[in-house]
């Protein structure tokens, strides 16, 4: 682990303790107000934390009676609005990080850097001469040019275009190939994270819902508010229980999931827990039910909406009225199993894509 | 015209100018940034002279700088004369009644000046001195040239605490205030006139080209 945090404030309000992954982009994912900006000031040291112990590598930055000043830290940031100096040139910007260096090796790098972050030729322009994705990256430039050790991102990509910012997307993730340095990325969008992050920490009122590489964050939330966050509108409660053959069962309504992947440490009772919308499968209509299908589930559709190439429908599990469950599926898959409202469908809820939540936010 | 009296008001609105700046700098710049629950009241006691009457302001500095009080008997001390009735005495008021004048305009400068530019300055490795110099002062420039254009025409036409502080010597302490005052009091209207007319030029000209400065440098940073 390369980045050790332990922070601790009132206002705002943070009790956050998190290990960041060397190498690797961490995404801090939450709401807005979730004081995941407040989380990156305090790395920068930008934000005096009552208490806070930040370590890299072993160094401490905060905390053991040491308190680095930001200038003395091996970080670039890059913030929401880029904060490029207006009275300097893309070239001037970025030369002003690299005051250590001697005027001549300093044009050099900055030119460098520039052409790394696909703004070769800009460099005499002025901020407000340059386009959002120009400046966005005129301010990655500027955070990359020290080599700094922690990168921070501070939604960096919210003030550009959709199509802007998928192109950054790529040209950050083929920087990063190249610097391997800490980033740390501060977004509340979920797809980005999706998309950038190889780690992922959910943040919600200052504190760590849940951390660990972002595939298994993403697809496997512990708890409620995990789930939410991550947009997950499949969250039911059971019951959970054992047969006589001491298999798992996990009763939702009159349905009789058999839940083998659970972990046996989880005890037997009410249960609560989700399944992805894109982890509910669909049955081929001529199977016959309930044959060698993983815990088939009969609904019928209450809605079909396209979006593009995929279609997210909302169906009625039978004898559950108030238990409306989501899939997401492919539009062709739609056609092809004749989807439509109030048509009646088999589902297939396998039993290692059922995710047990805890109702505490504990990580 | 009184040749002597206009060198002088130049000289000191100079002198004051070359005093006041560095001072409201770094005056203007911790009040931008201060979190101090003190603020509203060094700012109050900054703002003073912009609401007393010179008369009261100007008997204070002359208590202040009379033999009676430890800066007066300093100054006599280390310069040989006293500190009222004197070029310095004149400088020292002068100073003080400006303050608003000059802090202000370079406070609210301050002020303009996103946060995250500061912070990007620590960010990019720059200490205060070369964030300040680097990074603040060019994007404050307009406040501190309003500033210095308010103090340098404040001062030239400064009358009552000028009046109080320093009275009525040639070439020591009459200003082109007071020189209109005293040439208008001895019916001699045609100096007279000729001086306001040349104080109302001054003035006129130093305040709309260094308005227009103001407004060319706020478009340009507005369309930044």
């Amino acid at each position: 682990m390369s980045l050790s945090l332990d922070l601790r404030h009132d206002g705002p309000p943070l009790d956050f303790r998190a290990d960041l992954p060397r190498g690797r982009i961490t995404a801090l994912l939450g709401p807005s107000g979730s004081g995941k900006t407040s989380i990156l000031r305090a790395i920068a040291g930008l934000l005096p934390v009552r208490e806070a112990r930040v370590t890299l590598e072993g160094e401490h930055w905060d905390g053991a009676g040491v308190r680095l000043p930001t200038r003395a830290r091996s970080i670039g940031l890059v913030s929401q609005h880029y904060a490029l100096f207006p009275h300097l040139s893309a070239l001037g910007n970025v030369e002003m990080s690299l005051t250590h260096l001697p005027a001549a090796e300093r044009r050099a790098r900055a030119l460098e850097v520039l052409a790394l972050a696909h703004v070769g030729g800009l460099e005499h322009r002025r901020p407000h001469e340059l386009s959002g994705g120009q400046k966005q990256r005129v301010a990655l430039a500027r955070a990359i040019a020290r080599a700094p050790r922690v990168l921070l991102l501070d939604e960096p990509f919210s003030a550009v275009d959709r199509s802007t910012r998928k192109r950054l997307y790529l040209e950050l993730r083929r920087l990063h190939e190249q610097l391997r340095n800490t980033v740390v990325l501060v977004t509340h969008d979920l797809d980005e994270a999706a998309q950038l992050a190889d780690h992922l920490c959910l943040v919600r009122h200052g504190r760590l819902l849940q951390a660990g590489p972002a595939s298994d964050v993403l697809n496997r939330p512990r708890s409620v508010s995990a789930a939410r966050l991550l947009d997950i509108p499949n969250v039911f409660e059971g019951r959970l229980t054992r047969d006589a053959g001491d298999e798992r069962l996990l009763h939702w309504g009159p349905h009789r999931l058999r839940v083998a992947a659970l972990d046996p440490a989880l005890p037997d009772g009410l249960l609560r827990w989700a399944v992805l919308p894109s982890n509910v499968l669909l049955a081929h209509a001529d199977r016959a039910w309930n044959s060698d299908l993983e815990n088939a589930v009969q609904a019928r559709v209450l809605e079909v909406v396209e979006l593009g190439g995929e279609a997210v429908v909302r169906v009625q599990p039978a004898g559950l009225a108030d238990a409306p469950l989501q899939l997401r599926l492919p539009t062709r898959a739609i056609r092809r199993h004749a989807v439509s409202r109030d048509a009646d469908v088999t589902l297939c809820l396998r039993s290692a894509d059922i995710v047990p939540l805890c109702d505490d936010a504990a990580p | 015209m009184d040749a002597t009296a206009i060198a002088l008001s130049a000289r000191l609105a100079g002198v004051t100018l070359l005093v006041l700046l560095p001072l409201a700098v770094l005056l203007g710049r911790w009040l931008a940034v201060t979190r101090t629950r003190f603020k509203p009241w060094i700012e109050g006691l900054l703002a003073l002279p912009l609401v007393l009457p010179p008369t009261v302001v100007g008997y204070y500095l002359l208590v202040a700088m009379g033999n009676q009080s430890a800066l007066g008997r300093l100054f006599e001390a280390l310069v040989g004369h006293a500190l009222a009735f004197s070029f310095g005495g004149l400088v020292f008021a002068s100073v003080l009644v400006n303050i608003p004048f000059a802090v202000q305009p370079v406070q609210r400068a301050f002020e303009s000046i996103a946060p995250d530019l500061r912070e990007a300055a620590q960010c990019c490795g720059l200490t205060r001195w070369q964030a300040l110099w680097r990074i603040e002062l060019p994007l404050a420039w307009p406040g501190l040239l309003s500033a210095a254009v308010l103090t340098f025409a404040h001062t030239l036409g400064e009358f009552g605490v000028v009046l109080m502080v320093g009275g009525n010597i040639p070439g020591e302490t009459q200003t082109v205030a007071i020189s209109i005052y005293d040439r208008t009091q001895s019916f001699d209207h045609a100096s007279a006139g000729a001086m306001a007319a040349l104080l109302l030029v001054i003035s006129l000209v130093t305040m709309a080209v260094s308005y227009g400065l103001v407004e060319r440098l706020m478009r340009r940073r507005r369309s930044a």
